[in-house]
């Protein structure tokens, strides 16, 4: 489903992305685990054209977007829940819940998300930001389910939540992949990746330097424990 | 007849009248300016030369090709908003990723343009627009006249800065307007097209302009200054309101039109500068304006 081949990005004069290389076939769960500063976000805003500058390959569904404006992008079926969940202050809960335009038929419809997640329904009136943290990452990923995007880019979901919390996103991962969504995630927490995931991506300094099946990750504890430095 | 503070009340009201008209043009002109500056993160300095390009185009569309008042009133906004893309598209795009100072610099110098090319085909002397027939005239409410043209454009005024709240607050197009300014580069990765959404809200920001420049060409001449003349007063209303602020700008372009209007009847000398008081009392208290959010 989506294809990257030697996936350059650079801030300014700062080469961050020094050719990174993975795929992620349709429906499956894939995390990029690696260290602070390795490049995992990068590559997430490198996918959805929100780097100033970028070169390589990225296929998705067999069609090239490296080129294209970032709502194009968009618009070809993926979809991004940002690190630190990008909710809209000046929304409320159902105007930030509304905000990503349907780009085509197959998303969720707000009743089935109410039902997945019923604490936004509680607080539909609320302002976005005025949320638990954990109740706006959960109308982060509500927000994009809706919209038709297949692929769905989620950046730390877990990051800074309560373990009860994360194991609600955890469920809700694995009810996602369920319905057949395809979900490319970035984790620090491989614990917590290791229950949701097909297969891993360990990255380091903008470069992919190993794959492990989620099925051989016990066996590989002790390489992961050097790559991630824990 | 009788009398308020030892004011009659004609002239009291009267006065208030006029506070309310200029109070609907400062509205008018800084909900643009803040609707554009939220979105563009531009201060709009020809604000003032696109409000008098609206009463031009009126007067054109008159003249030339014998085009009334009400037809004016849809279509000098249109061509103004067209004008406006090409504008934005053409030169303020470019500067984005710049200062604020460099859009102020361009649009400043924008504004001495547009303004020297009006003065120098049309001259200063000022053109004459006549109040559509309907509308002339005057109603006696017992307590004052009332000029049926300065009735109509407190009202219009009021209603066209209400529906552009409500479009703003209430409506799809609104939250995503609102998300833009926030955090363009996400709204855009969810698959909006925000340079067009730049492009239309500066158009609708100087579309309101024009809108005004239309219902101020009946009442003042229709001369290359008359932007000018007000918009140095709808920066100070802008600030007052709070740089950004929609409701803000809306209540304060009203309220300090009335305060301006007051000022005539109990202190004549100060009725110029009292806008200029009240925002460096309300910088020195509220720097961020009445409505507007601290960072």
């Amino acid at each position: 489903m989506l294809e990257i081949q030697g996936l350059n990005a650079w801030y300014g004069e700062s080469h961050v992305l020094h050719g990174i290389d993975f795929e992620v076939r349709e429906g499956e769960v894939v995390t990029l685990l690696g260290r602070n500063g390795a490049g995992k976000t990068t590559t997430m805003k490198a996918i959805m054209g929100l780097v100033p500058r970028r070169a390589g390959n990225i296929r998705f569904r067999g069609a090239e977007t490296i080129g294209l404006r970032p709502d194009l992008i968009a618009r070809r079926g993926i979809a991004l829940c940002p690190e630190e969940r990008g909710i809209f202050a000046t929304l409320n809960v159902t105007e930030n819940l509304l905000l990503p335009p349907v780009i085509a038929p197959g998303g969720l419809d707000t009743e089935t998300i109410y039902t997945l997640f019923p604490n936004l329904k509680e607080r539909a009136a609320s302002q976005g930001t005025k949320l638990s943290g954990g109740e706006q990452q959960m109308l982060a990923i509500a927000r994009i389910l809706r919209t038709g995007a297949r692929l769905l880019l989620l950046d730390e979901p877990t990051e800074g939540l309560a373990p009860v919390i994360v194991q609600q996103i955890g469920r809700t991962i694995r009810e996602i992949k369920k319905r057949g969504f395809t979900v490319l995630l970035v984790e620090q927490n491989f614990r917590f990746a290791a229950t949701v995931a097909d297969r891993h991506y360990v990255v380091e300094h903008g470069r992919v330097i190993d794959m492990i099946p989620n099925a051989l990750l016990e066996a590989n504890m002790a390489k992961l424990h050097d790559y991630l430095g824990v | 007849m009788f009398s308020i503070f030892g004011i009659p009340a004609p002239l009291l009201f009267g006065q208030i009248l006029l506070g309310l008209i200029n109070g609907g043009f400062y509205a008018l002109l800084s909900l643009g300016l803040a609707i554009i500056f939220g979105m563009l993160n531009i201060i709009n300095f020809a604000h003032g030369a696109l409000f008098m390009m609206g009463a031009f185009v009126a007067w054109m569309l008159l003249n030339y090709l014998g085009i009334n008042y009400w037809f004016a009133l849809l279509l000098s906004p249109l061509i103004i908003g067209v004008f406006g893309i090409v504008l934005e598209k053409a030169v303020i795009s470019r500067l984005y990723k710049l200062d604020h100072l460099y859009g102020l610099l361009l649009t400043f110098g924008l504004a001495l343009v547009i303004e020297g090319l009006f003065r120098n085909e049309f001259g200063s002397s000022g053109l004459p627009y006549q109040i559509p027939p309907i509308l002339s005239g005057a109603v006696n409410l017992g307590f004052m006249f009332l000029p049926i043209y300065r009735g109509w454009v407190v009202v219009v005024a009021f209603v066209v800065c209400l529906a552009t709240w409500l479009i703003i607050e209430k409506t799809r197009l609104g939250s995503t307007l609102r998300a833009a300014t926030e955090n363009p580069a996400l709204v855009q990765a969810f698959g909006v097209n925000v340079p067009r959404l730049v492009s239309l809200t500066y158009a609708g920001g100087v579309a309101l302009a024009a809108f005004a420049g239309v219902l101020a060409a009946p009442i003042y001449s229709v001369n290359p200054n008359m932007g000018s003349n007000f918009i140095i007063t709808v920066f100070a209303v802008v600030v007052i309101g709070g740089m950004g602020s929609i409701i803000g700008s809306v209540l304060t372009g009203f309220g300090l039109g009335i305060v301006e209007g007051l000022t005539k009847v109990f202190y004549p000398q100060a009725s110029d500068t009292v806008i200029f008081v009240v925002m460096v009392i309300v910088l020195l208290t509220r720097p961020a304006g009445l409505f507007g959010k601290t960072a």
